[in-house]
């Protein structure tokens, strides 16, 4: 194992994010915290409770959810994108480097990052509603698993792009608006039953009710089941991940 | 001479049916420096991207110091440093980081001392905390180098390392390359400038269209197929060359006022007392005489124009 590349990566990415402290952390902090004072402390303040929990706290593990998927994308597709662009990903191709060497030092700087953020919406949601968590260890299972498994996606997305739009288009045309309607800001129990049949197709309303269900105790789905579709999304992007590595799609050709 | 760079019957065909290499055969000798030669998308660029694994063969393999590029990649790439043809740079990076970088991400521990040194031998211990994207493009240019040789490798690939540098630096840069030879390091450059290869290299490789047509040593190179031309200025313009001369290899220019003479530089005996005789004896007088030799450019030219 070559830890000192692992190092290596993992420092420049971070190193990165701390010279971009406002556009990696201030600007999502800020963007979360008006939703809780919109949706949380104004709206919320006049709806009734959602599952027996208060709607301003009902929402927090939604929008840290929506932020960590969003960010997580977003880090890691940028941070392997950037290379790519720029032409220093010769650098890497040509280093003693394995796979996974390198997934462990871009993905765990673009997940890191985005638990940091996480927490810190965590944190700032305290400054306007109370809530609970019910499961703490669950609860930073399911931060640090889907922060992990969105930032591989978003990797193998920074892979596939050619172009600076493409790198937009995945999180911004499929992951936002499946975050949206993946039960962020309501019960999927809300629903007709129809739809609500039709929301278990997405696989961001396992992702959320997981999430709540380490908050409150109350879910969508069954809190293991959201739980190993997660581990089931993590395992498909590593294998989609080795596969670019073996073949060299995009990277060595 | 032991090999320390090994490539057999290395082929490389891209998606779209373009063969960039066929059938390259090539071995490079430990701690000489070798220079590879070829117009442009001749495949020089992809030949080294392939051994340095930035892009992966179709067929073929390659050995790096005793180490196969596929199957021990770790080995043989800590052995290679590849200082590419484009100014590839992390902007917003200091020159100090990105070094250090490039160590690490070759798996070695932080040297201090090493990497200040590699920073004073380029002159850029100056610039060690100023960001990549304020330095000029010589100074890029050296970041580049220093990146590649902060791991000590033992193989270093320069592609095109005198594009866009200024005459100074060059020399600067040659200096370097003989300097680390003599520290053991093997340099393969790739070059437009044909003086670069004539000045450094020891062995010549020429390359056109994915084939290799030539390796020869570059003093023998030069000497095989170099030629060399005795140019006479004549008393008085001849209108041709006179039928008792027809048997020399001579040919009139500057409209009749210049008789050449162009002879072989193996041969022992140049012809050209014999020459000077036979055109006394003709009575043609000259005034003046000079001599002169081919370039590696010229024989480069000549090689690749043949096989066109």
């Amino acid at each position: 194992m070559n830890l000192y590349a692992i190092r290596a990566i993992y420092r420049f990415e971070m190193a990165r994010t701390g010279r971009t402290l406002m556009q990696s952390i201030a600007s999502p902090v800020l963007s979360t915290s008006l939703y809780f004072i919109v949706f949380g402390a104004a709206i919320g303040s006049r709806m009734g409770a959602v599952d027996g929990v208060d709607y301003g706290a009902f929402i927090i593990p939604g929008l840290i959810m929506l932020t960590l998927l969003t960010e997580s994308i977003s880090n890691a597709s940028f941070g392997i994108y950037l290379p790519k662009w720029s032409g220093t990903i010769y650098e890497l191709l040509s280093a003693p480097v394995s796979w996974i060497e390198v997934i462990i030092g871009y993905v765990g700087a673009a997940a890191s990052k985005s638990v940091i953020l996480g927490l810190l919406i965590l944190i700032t949601a305290r400054f306007f509603v109370a809530y609970e968590i019910a499961h703490p260890f669950w609860m930073v299972g399911f931060l640090v698993l889907t922060a992990v498994t969105f930032s591989l996606f978003g990797f193998i997305i920074g892979i596939w792009a050619d172009g600076f739009e493409k790198l937009q288009v995945i999180p911004l045309m499929i992951v936002t608006p499946l975050t949206f309607l993946g039960g962020s800001f309501y019960s999927i129990s809300m629903l007709p039953p129809f739809w609500q049949k039709v929301a278990l197709v997405n696989p961001v309303v396992y992702l959320v009710s997981g999430f709540r269900w380490s908050f409150y105790g109350v879910s969508d789905v069954n809190a293991g089941l959201s739980f190993g579709m997660t581990l089931g999304f993590l395992a498909l992007c590593l294998f989609a991940v080795r596969w670019i590595f073996h073949t060299g799609y995009r990277l060595r050709n | 001479m032991e090999s320390i760079i090994s490539v057999t019957n290395l082929n490389k065909t891209y998606k779209s049916g373009f063969a960039a290499l066929k059938n390259i055969n090539l071995d490079i000798r430990r701690g000489e420096i070798f220079a590879l030669l070829g117009p442009n998308g001749a495949g020089k660029t992809t030949l080294i991207s392939i051994i340095c694994g930035i892009v992966n063969p179709s067929t073929g393999t390659v050995r790096a110091d005793g180490h196969d590029i596929a199957r021990e990649y770790r080995a043989s790439r800590s052995k290679i440093g590849l200082v590419p043809q484009e100014l590839c740079t992390d902007a917003f990076e200091t020159v100090w980081a990105t070094v250090n970088f490039s160590r690490g991400l070759f798996g070695k521990p932080n040297d201090a001392a090493l990497v200040e040194r590699i920073l004073r031998d380029l002159s850029l211990w100056e610039k060690r905390d100023a960001k990549i994207m304020t330095l000029s493009g010589g100074m890029k240019r050296r970041v580049m180098i220093a990146k590649a040789l902060s791991h000590e490798p033992t193989i270093l690939f320069l592609d095109e390392p005198s594009a866009g540098v200024d005459v100074e630096l060059r020399r600067d840069m040659w200096a370097m390359v003989r300097g680390l030879r003599e520290r053991g390091v093997t340099i393969i450059l790739t070059t437009h400038y044909i003086e670069e290869a004539e000045e450094m290299a020891d062995r010549i490789g020429v390359i056109s269209k994915g084939e290799i047509i030539l390796i020869e040593d570059k003093t023998q190179l030069m000497r095989k197929l170099g030629k060399k031309q005795l140019t006479l200025q004549l008393q008085s313009p001849l209108a041709a060359i006179p039928a008792e001369l027809a048997d020399q290899p001579l040919e009139l220019s500057a409209g009749g006022t210049e008789l050449i003479y162009t002879f072989d530089t193996q041969g022992e005996q140049t012809g050209i007392a014999a020459l000077l005789r036979r055109l006394a004896d003709n009575g043609i007088d000259f005034k003046d005489l000079r001599s002169s030799e081919s370039s590696l450019e010229e024989i480069f030219v000549s090689l690749v124009s043949t096989r066109a």
